[in-house]
């Protein structure tokens, strides 16, 4: 068994959990505690010694499931250890009449027993439709070497999870009293929630069926996951930019706070002349302590310029996004955005929720005036010419962009230009460090006229470069 | 390590103690706070505000019958205000009695530093309190994230091991090892090292029958359907892109609130009515309100 906690260790650092020397000895002791009878416990114990972060949680629990199965930890009910092979005869015991030992049954019934499930809500009826759905249509053969989600969205395809969700909303309300609009409300919420959960099994089982016959290493590898700290701006689905979202307002609260008791506690201005001589009087006019002036609260202003082409405007979002909910770090916050020109949406901030006026830039903002590919001369050329003189030795321009141009002009001289009236000219660019300057990107050409050009890819990255902002 | 002193006899039995002071606690609740007794290591309880993390520690003590020792950081926390501090105008006075008691026999300055660096000029902070305590005591140290990187560590020494060291009465060693929790809204990181030395237990919000649960065991004289409601409207209401996030304890708040208006049914305009109990925030509200609308014209 302590292999087994091993090889799970191993899958967690895999993974890009930090697992300490220190803390795998707790979990071997904590396992000596609480054994291995009880899967509960044993999940919670080895969190409570494993995990330090819930942005680690999600990968902990998938390698849980993976390495300590019910099987695996021999408490496995004589239910699911009567399951057969894969592959062979289709449906688990689960106690369903309808179905003879071997005999395949029809998607109609499969579909009648998945609507049951789903009206009702119970556990043993949603995990049958999950086995029972899973035996039918996954067809999962050791042989391929395809992973869980493969096999998942096969089956979640074929079983037609979304119209059966759709369907039993459609009945209303097994009560009658469906008069409540609310009511009708939580009711939908609770479906869509028990077809998660039925995801969540079908998923579990698809696991359990190919750790038998793949074995845990090789599963563990198929689902390992980067860390939503490290998942690539452009390159991530439509569900990680979601997580991202979520996770950019907590981030943001730890950075502003951050930020603000670092303001707070930096050391003292400059020297205050008259108060340490006056000090001095009571040491006989010698000046044994200094006094300091209390430091001066300067805070950076801010100017976004943001490319929100195709290629790169998920990138800008997050990073104007995180930008805005700092912003009682920074005196004043501005933005403008481009593809071949160039439109300011500070505005559109002053209102409403920061996610909306995000959405609103792509409908109201006139940033196309060419040909609708990004040009960052042009760019340049119109911001120049409308806000250069807005420029103070406070102000951070921020230039957020791959610096791909297709072929227009470079026009690095306004940028050169630009840098003189600002403080600093910072640009962000979330192209992989090793793409620069191949193709039409010149990130080079301006990089002179920068003070710091920094690779941004991920949220960690972006992390990075708010703290050293400010 | 683990003598006869121990506290709970297993996860099981803390869940039944908890539940016994009206604290539902689930699988990992329970294993945590068993593997802190057994292991003698702090728990770190982390989470959004108002899931119980404070009143976990309270619970704990209660179901125990030990005293709570609680440690409430804030930012400029020194050492004085965690460990120990002298009465210093306590030892002002001892040195003038002693100066116009002996006048005339000159007393020896050692007799009186040891007079007045002694017990009885001691002032004891929380954590001395809770290293010193002769009984099993619960120390909370709420909200350890306010703390500067500084007192942290020192935090830090002195729970990995249970020993204070005071130059002029020597090292101070646990009597008993305490049960400390320290509590964290994560507004900062944490500390690797102090993660790496405590037991971690995240409380979100819980589950749909979890919180129904802690509904009904909370607010007396709620019925089992108006509490489903309710778990339910407030589980739609996280599913909003909000500030703030209904917790716990709000949801509570509304439970009782319905509770005495007489309200059966949680319907959407009741609930549009009293949204201010469930929701801190005016963006929030309107939001909220926004969504409810749109439901009862449909």
């Amino acid at each position: 068994m302590l292999d087994l906690l091993e090889d799970f260790l191993a899958e967690l650092r895999a993974g890009g959990l930090p697992v300490a020397v220190r803390e795998a000895i707790d979990a071997a002791e904590a396992v000596r505690e609480i054994g291995f009878r009880d899967r509960d416990s044993l999940r919670s114990a080895l969190a409570a010694t494993l995990v330090k972060s819930p942005d680690h949680r999600a990968l902990f629990l998938s390698s849980f499931e993976i390495y300590f199965s019910p099987r695996r930890l021999g408490t496995g009910t004589a239910e699911v250890s009567s399951e057969d092979l894969p592959g062979s005869a289709p449906g688990g015991p689960g106690g369903e009449e309808r179905e003879g030992a071997g005999s395949a049954i029809d998607p109609a019934e499969l579909g009648e027993i998945a609507r049951d499930a789903l009206r009702s809500g119970q556990l043993a009826a949603l995990e049958t439709t999950a086995r029972l759905a899973v035996a039918f249509y996954a067809g999962i053969e050791a042989s391929r070497p395809v992973g869980v989600s493969y096999y998942l969205h096969r089956t979640l395809r074929a079983l037609e999870l979304d119209t059966l969700v759709t369907n039993v909303l459609a009945e209303g309300p097994d009560g009658g009293s469906g008069a409540d609009p609310l009511g009708e409300r939580l009711r939908a919420e609770e479906i869509t929630a028990r077809a998660a959960r039925l995801r969540d099994l079908v998923e579990a089982e698809i696991r359990r069926l190919l750790v038998e016959a793949k074995g845990a290493a090789w599963v563990g590898r198929s689902l390992r996951r980067p860390l939503i700290d490290d998942i690539d701006f452009v390159a991530a689905t439509r569900e990680e930019l979601a997580e991202m979202r979520r996770a950019i307002d907590p981030l943001a609260r730890v950075l502003a706070s951050r930020l603000a008791r670092r303001r707070r506690h930096r050391r003292r201005g400059p020297l205050d002349f008259r108060a340490t001589i006056r000090r001095s009087l009571s040491t006989g006019g010698v000046p044994l302590e200094p006094r300091f002036k209390p430091p001066h609260p300067s805070r950076p202003e801010i100017f976004v310029l943001a490319d929100v082409s195709g290629s790169v405007a998920a990138f800008a979002r997050f990073t104007v996004h995180l930008v805005y909910a700092i912003s009682a770090q920074f005196s004043k916050v501005r933005s403008a955005v481009f593809i071949d020109d160039v439109d300011e949406v500070t505005d559109l901030f002053r209102s409403g929720s920061l996610a909306e006026a995000i959405e609103r830039i792509a409908s109201e903002a006139h940033v196309v005036s060419g040909d609708g590919h990004s040009d960052y001369g042009a760019a340049l050329r119109g911001f120049a010419a409308r806000y250069a003189n807005e420029l103070n030795g406070r102000t951070n321009l921020i230039i957020l962009g791959d610096a791909r141009n297709n072929y227009h002009l470079a026009e690095a001289a306004i940028l050169a230009d630009l840098q003189k009236r600002a403080h600093r000219v910072l640009w962000l660019n979330p192209e992989p460090r090793a793409y620069w300057g191949s193709g039409d990107s010149i990130i080079e050409v301006y990089a002179p006229y920068c003070d710091g050009v920094f690779e941004c890819r991920n949220l960690g990255q972006l992390k990075a470069f708010v703290d050293e902002l400010v | 390590m683990t003598d006869g002193s121990a506290r709970f006899s297993s996860p099981d039995d803390i869940a039944a103690r908890l539940s016994g002071v009206g604290y539902l606690a689930d699988s990992d609740i329970a294993t945590a706070v068993y593997l802190a007794d057994r292991l003698e290591k702090p728990v770190l309880v982390e989470g959004p505000a108002g899931t119980g993390k404070t009143e976990l520690a309270k619970s704990v003590a209660t179901a125990l019958g030990s005293r709570l020792i609680r440690l409430q950081c804030y930012e400029g926390l020194d050492e004085a205000k965690v460990l120990y501090e002298w009465n210093y105008r306590k030892q002002l006075l001892r040195i003038q009695v002693e100066r116009t008691s002996r006048e005339e026999e000159a007393s020896d300055w050692r007799d009186i530093e040891a007079d007045i660096f002694s017990e009885e000029f001691l002032l004891e902070r929380p954590l001395l309190q809770a290293i010193r305590a002769p009984d099993p005591v619960v120390l909370l140290v709420d909200e350890i994230d306010r703390v500067e990187i500084e007192t942290e560590a020192l935090l830090l020494e002195v729970l990995s091991d249970y020993q204070v060291s005071i130059p002029e009465l020597g090292t101070v060693r646990a009597k008993q090892i305490p049960l400390v929790f320290l509590t964290s809204n994560g507004t900062r990181e944490l500390s690797e090292a102090l993660k790496r030395r405590c037991l971690y237990l995240y409380l979100d919000f819980p589950s749909l029958e979890r919180e129904r649960a802690i509904v009904i065991e909370r607010v007396p004289g709620i019925a089992g359907d108006l509490a489903d409601e309710i778990v339910r409207v407030v589980r739609l209401l996280r599913g909003l892109d909000l500030k703030k996030h209904p917790s716990i304890s709000e949801t509570l708040d509304w439970a009782r609130t319905l509770v005495l208006l007489g309200v059966e049914h949680a319907d959407a305009e009741t609930t549009s009515e009293t949204l201010n109990l469930l929701l801190k925030f005016k963006a929030d509200i309107d939001v909220a309100s926004k969504e409810l609308a749109t439901l009862s014209r449909s």
